[in-house]
Formats: C-alpha cells, structure tokens, sequence
C-alpha cells in the first residue's frame, strides 16, 4: 500500500505514509513517532488527572464536605497528584516534543538508542496502566508524596501497586534521559558547535543531567516503601527504630529536581517561541544557556526546603533556605533575557507567542511567591496551607503547561501539517491565563489567611475565594478542551502548513519538511550559522554537502 | 570545521560496517555513543545504590553497637570468597573483552564462560549464606527473632534489658534495630545479586553470540556488546567491593 502511494509521485513519503499498520507503530523505532505516541499517552493522563482536579474543585465549592466524603476527597487528590506530576508533566514535553524535534534540531537522523527509546516509552505506559488501576481500584489515599510512616505502615489499598507504577516510569525518564545526553553529545551533525545550539536543546540537556542523576534516588526509596509495606522492615517506621524523616530527605532529594524536570523543559520552549515570534536572536544566548545548567545543579542543593517544619535542624534550614534563594538568580536571568529579546524585536502575535507571554507572567509570580516560601520565618505560617498549593501550581501549571501549550502550538504544523485556525487558539490561550488566574490567585490569599491543604471541608468566611477558585477552574478546564477540539479539527480541515510557517530559523524549520521524511534530512546537513540568525536572513542555518560520487572497491585511502 | 572539511568527513564515513546503525555517521560516533550511553547509566546505577548506602550509613552511626553485634552473625569467610571469586570474574570478563576486541571469539568465549562459572559461584554462595539466615530466624520480616544474634556475641538479657557492655537497651529494641542492619543487609545484598542475576543472563547471550561468530569466522564483529558488558560488570563488583566491608568487616571501634 505503502510503496504505491511512493512510486506513484502523488504524495511524498512521511513519517506517517511510509508504513501504516498498528504494529508499525507500536515497534516503531523512528523518534517522531515514538514522539507522537507518548504525546497520546500524556494526553490520556492529563484527562484523567483534569477529571479529579474537577472533582476537588466542585467539593471545594461548598464550605461543607457535602459532595465527598473525606475519605473519597484524599483520593481524589492523590489521583489527581500521582498521574498529573509523574504521568503527565515529567514526561511531557521532554518525551513527547524532546522526542520529535530535539534530533531535527542538532541534524540528525534519529536519537543516539531509538530501542532504548521505545522502551522507555513502554515502560511509561505500563507504569501509568499499574498506577491507573491502583488507583482506581479502591484508590490510595497517601497523597503523590508517599510520605511515611502513613504510607508503609497504616495506608490501606494499592500503595504497592501505585509504587511499581512510579517506579516503572521512573526508569523511563531515566533511559529517555540517558538518550538525551548521549544525543546531544554524539548526534550533532557537523558545524553543529556547543554554542550554536537552540537554546531548547540546552534545556533539555540540563533537565536530561537531573533524570539521570535524581530518579534513581526516588526509585529505590519508593522500593524501600513497597518492602517495608511486604515485610515490615521498619526503615522508616519510628515504632522500629526507623526514621520517617529520612524517606523524606531522599524523596525531596529527587522530587525537588523533579520540578525542574517539570520548568526546564517549558524555559527552552519559550526561548524557541520568543526568539521566532520576536524575530531576533536570544538576547543573551550564553546566560540563557547557562542558567539552564546553573538550575539544575543548584536544584539539586535546595530539597531541605520541604522539611523547615518538620524536624530539621535549624542551621540546615538556614542553608536550605540561602541556597533556595540562589535558585531565583538564573531563573531571573532567563526571564530578564526573554523580556530584552522582546524588546526591539519585531513581535508577531501568533498563537505560540501568545502562549509563551502568559508563560511569562504566570512563571514570574509563581517564582516571586517560591521566595515567600524560601524564607524560613514566612515559610513557618504558609507551610501547608494553600499558598503553597498556589505557587507550585503557577509555576507547575502556569509555567510547565503553558510551555507544553506553546510547544504543542509552534510545532503542530510540523507534526501534522496541517494549520489550526489562528483567533480560536489566541482565545484559548486568553481563557487558560485568565482562568488560571482566577482559580490559583485567591488560593494565594486563602493560604495566607491560613487555609490548610488536603481537607474537604473549611470553614465559611473562606466560601467567596473558593467559590471563585472553582469558578476560575471552570473557565481553565474550557481553555484546554479548546485546543483539544480545534487541533483535531485541524487534522481534517486545517489548511495546509507550509515548510515554515512562522518564518523561523532552525534545521527543524529550514531543512525538515512539514511531515517530516522517516530519517528528517536528505543527507546528513552541514551547519554554518548559530542558532536564531535572524539579523542575516539570506545566510541558511545549514546546508546539505554536495553529494559524493559513489567509488566502487569501497577503498577510502589516499 | 569548515564546510570543505566537514564535506570530506561525511563523505569517508560510510563505508562497509555491517553493525554500523544507520542514525550514525561512523562507527567511531557509534562506539563513543554506547560508551558515553553505558557511563552514563552507570551514574544512574551509582545513585540508585546511593540511596542505600546513604542510609545505611545514618543508621549504623546511630545504632552502633547493635549493628555491630548483628554484623557478628555474618560469614567473614563466605565473604571473601565471595569477594575473591568476584575479582576473578573481573579478571576472566577483562580477558574477554580483550578477546573480543582482538577478534578471537574462540577464546572470547571461552573466557564469557569462565565469567559465568564465577558468577554462578558467587551466586551459590550467596544461596547458602540467605538460608543459613533463613535458619535462625534473621530474615527480615513478620518472624525475625534477634535470638541468634544475642545467642552468637554472649549477650546477657535480664529483666527485658540487653547488656551491650557500654549500655542496655530494651530487648524490644534491640529487635527493632538488629532487624533493620539485616533489611539492610538483604536488600544490598539482595539487589547486588540480582545485578549479578541479570549479568549472567547478558552474558550467556555473549557467549552464544561469541560461539557463532566462531563457527562462522566472523572477520570483524562488534565488540563493543562486550566491552559494554565489561563496564557494567566491573561496575557490579566495585559495589561488592564497598558491601564487603560495611557489612562483613567493619567492627564497632
């Protein structure tokens, strides 16, 4: 079938034309399209996570626990918890648009370990299938932290089964990881230099250092659970001589890398979208670069944040505390070079743009609020309560998402070929920051007038802030079914996307067809120019060599 | 590079190199990636025992004296054998890697083999050490009794109280923190040997591999499977090398 429509000359051969059967793409070892599937998976699990979120909000509409049962209300947000961090915003960007464009960006044919790659994927699915059925089958009520002694010793339910789940993925986003690193080190096409790089393969290599260096941690303390919870090992049981801090020191060790897994990622998709829609090279390419790794080095000194009040002494929470500031320094330098490239650019405001704007705002308050809780005196009376639950979800949120909507928004034409219709997006993107305004800034207040996380039920005079809350939820859940409708939509009636549709600079965009061909490129391309030349229109990124006269004998001396 | 430079690099690469992927350029690219890729999960690997070394540590810092008394329990002479047959297993996987790398898949698999043979070794060893535990009731779980630990170092019990010599502690206690130095000792050992299970499996793959290429007399197979199995192997035994010593040998003082 498949070899008619290409000797035919009618349609080019694609990475989705070449072959078509189901197997083809479940064995699938071309990285676009392990791309697209993991796109499928988190897609599914965002669904899923949105569905208990809606749950939340609807009980924390009413100051009463009327709609929940608190029992039911504590698994909701575990679910919630568990699928939308582990199953949807480690993976998400990384693994579906890393996948896809991050080897057309260094020009090459393919990731380093396109097996490794499918099994990770593999390993994605099964996790989240364990995990999904854990949860739904009785559901667990620990929260996505696991936080011991409740977890290993009193938890009832599919604790285990959820940990195998987590594990499982873990090891994905190590391996996915793993053939990051290898990626950009060796699979640069020649003239690809270090500093010639997008700054979205810069990111990616920072978050790729913390999956590899962090996840391992958190895999084998989630073992630890799961044998303490067979065995009764007691590690972490005070009753045996354990130490339930400790669990919390290694799961904080990795998991507050993990949500620079979760930014890192989105950062490098706003440093691709600013400089596209700005027409104008990053301002300040290197610090931009740089503070990608100086995050995710730094992130790795700062987890002693999460336990100011929980029995640390109080000198490591001084240095906890000092170190969790340094983190704002190069998440600041990103976000002041983001503004100065915008600033005398010409800006075009296409969808992505737009996306990538309510990134900013939304990452900058969710930042400014990190530092409230950076510092230990305010962090005393916020811990717990709703001001956390806020900023984590600006930035976690308003940052991670709208990055992955920005992403999904810059590249669908490439991935599809096909155009969304431009004023249904730019509304989309207007109801997710005005609705995610609405629903995370009076969390903000709630939490400071003290309302604790994790409970159904509150008290009256918090009822217009909640009620407001669950109304702003209403108006976000809106901003993504919008895209959900119009993306698919434009699979079948969007108009046809041409080579580069944006006008952006890039091997992804120069070279790579829209429907990218099976290996990206005719030939291995030759890089002469740095990334983002937009002051030098008529000079291309890259270029293909000449091709070689094929010599019979195979000798090559001489 | 220059454009003429790298033009000429491009066009020498490709030539005959059956194992030669095709996401790569050249077989040095593809050798470099399977280095930096095994280095880099070795890291991860560093980690993920990390963990536990790292909490092994805290605890035996403070339950000294009865981590040490539990340590008593173990067989210093089963470990170093252990220990001594690992070494040589790094020795025989090096000469096969050796082997590999000089094309003789003959002696390559012959010394695969002799990495097997050790392995396994280690590995019955490791059988009789788990079920002599078994035996006295160390096994971590619902039935662990500190009855042999208290019975091998001539601790005295009185009214519920354990003599460690410098303090007493709470039989109930003294229980507790014994069982965790063996949840510890049978997790590390118990993950080690499961390293050690998967190494065996990979090299019984090499060798069936090294046995074809022999038959066929293949002039130039990749041995880079087997420097990779190398790496990971030598890697399997530096973490030995430290749990011989913090289990088996550390004392108190």
């Amino acid at each position: 079938m498949a070899t008619t429509t290409i000797h035919s000359g009618q349609e080019r051969v694609n990475y989705l034309n070449v072959r078509t059967s189901v197997a083809s793409w479940l064995l699938t070892l071309d990285h676009k399209r392990i791309g697209i599937l993991y796109l499928l998976g988190i897609t599914f699990f965002f669904f899923l996570g949105s569905l208990a979120a809606a749950a939340i909000r609807l009980e924390l509409s009413t100051p009463k626990g009327d709609l929940l049962s608190s029992d039911t209300y504590n698994k909701m947000f575990t679910i919630h918890g568990v699928l939308m961090i582990f199953f949807f915003l480690i993976p998400s960007i990384p693994a579906a648009f890393g996948n896809f464009v991050l080897p057309m960006m260094i020009g090459a044919r393919d990731v380093a370990f396109p097996r490794l790659n499918l099994l990770s994927w593999y390993f994605f699915m099964i996790g989240g299938v364990l995990a999904t059925i854990a949860l739904l089958k009785g559901g667990i009520d620990t929260g996505w932290t696991f936080y011991t002694p409740y977890s290993s010793a009193f938890a009832k339910g599919e604790v285990s089964l959820a940990i195998v789940g987590v594990f499982l993925v873990g090891f994905s986003s190590i391996f996915t990881g793993i053939n990051f690193l290898v990626t950009v080190h060796k699979m640069r096409a020649p003239g690809m230099t270090w500093f010639r790089l997008p700054l979205f393969v810069w990111a990616i290599y920072a978050t790729s250092l913390i999956q590899v260096l962090g996840t391992p941690v958190v895999a084998i303390t989630l073992l630890l659970v799961a044998v303490e919870r067979s065995l009764g090992i007691g590690i972490f049981d005070p009753n045996r001589g354990g130490d339930p801090i400790l669990f919390q020191h290694l799961f904080w060790f990795y998991s507050h890398p993990a949500v620079y897994i979760m930014i890192l990622p989105a950062m490098g998709v706003i440093s691709e979208v600013i400089a596209t829609f700005s027409r104008r090279r990053v301002f300040g390419y290197h610090f931009v670069a740089f503070s990608s790794l100086a995050i995710a080095i730094i992130g790795f000194l700062v987890w002693g944040h999460h336990m100011f009040s929980t029995g640390q002494s109080i000198y490591a929470g001084l240095v906890f505390s000092f170190l969790t500031f340094l983190v704002a320094i190069p998440s600041a330098i990103k976000t002041f070079n983001w503004m100065a490239t915008i600033w005398k650019g010409r800006v075009h405001w296409d969808a992505p743009m737009i996306y990538a704007l309510g990134f900013l705002g939304l990452f900058v308050i969710g930042g400014l609020t990190g530092l409230h809780l950076a510092s230990l005196a305010t962090n005393v009376h916020l811990t717990d309560t709703y001001f956390v639950v806020a900023h984590f979800h600006y930035v976690m949120v308003g940052g991670a998402i709208m990055g992955y909507l920005a992403a999904l928004h810059y590249w669908w034409p490439k991935m599809t070929g096909k155009m969304y219709p431009q004023s249904w997006a730019k509304l989309a993107a207007l109801l997710v920051f005005v609705g995610f305004n609405l629903t995370f800034f009076p969390q903000f207040i709630l939490g400071y007038m003290g309302m604790p996380r994790r409970y159904h039920s509150y008290p009256e005079e918090w009822w217009a802030l909640n009620l407001l809350s669950s109304a702003g939820a209403s108006v976000l859940a809106l901003g993504y079914l919008l895209p959900a409708i119009y993306l698919v939509w434009s699979l079948k009636y969007g108009t046809a996307a041409g080579k580069n549709p944006w006008g952006a600079r890039g091997l992804e965009w120069e070279l790579v067809d829209t429907l990218p061909s099976p290996h990206n490129f005719e030939r291995t391309p030759i890089v002469t120019r740095p990334a983002y030349d937009y002051a030098h229109p008529e000079e291309p990124t890259a270029i293909y060599p000449a091709p070689r006269p094929v010599f019979a004998g195979g000798g090559k001396d001489g | 590079m220059s454009v003429k430079e790298a033009e000429l690099h491009l066009g020498e690469a490709r030539h005959e190199v059956p194992h030669l992927g095709e996401q790569y350029e050249t077989i040095e690219q593809q050798n470099d990636a399977y280095t930096i890729g095994m280095w880099a999960f070795i890291v991860q690997e560093v980690l993920f025992f990390g963990g536990l070394f790292a909490s092994y540590a805290i605890y035996r810092f403070k339950y000294l004296y009865e981590f040490v008394a539990a340590h008593h329990t173990l067989s210093v002479p089963f470990g170093t054998l252990n220990t001594f047959v690992l070494l040589v297993s790094s020795y025989t996987m090096a000469r096969a890697v050796r082997a590999a790398m000089q094309q003789k898949h003959h002696k390559q698999l012959k010394y695969l083999l002799w990495t097997i043979f050790f392995a396994s070794i280690f590995m019955v060893n490791k059988y009789f050490e788990y079920s002599s535990k078994y035996h006295h009731n160390l096994i971590p779980n619902q039935s662990y009794s500190a009855e042999e630990v208290i019975h091998h170092n001539h601790l005295k019990v009185e009214n519920g109280m354990v003599d460690l010599g410098a303090r007493k502690v709470p039989l109930e206690e003294f229980e507790g923190r014994t069982k965790l130095f063996f949840s510890f000792y049978f997790i590390m050992t118990g993950l080690h040997g499961l390293h050690v299970l998967v190494g065996i499996i990979i090299l019984a793959i090499l060798a069936v591999r090294a046995g074809m290429d022999w038959k066929r007399k293949v002039p130039h197979a990749d041995y880079m499977p087997v420097e990779m199995t190398g790496l990971y192997w030598h890697f399997v035994d530096i973490v030995w090398i430290f749990l011989f010593p913090l289990l088996y040998l550390m004392g108190g003082q």
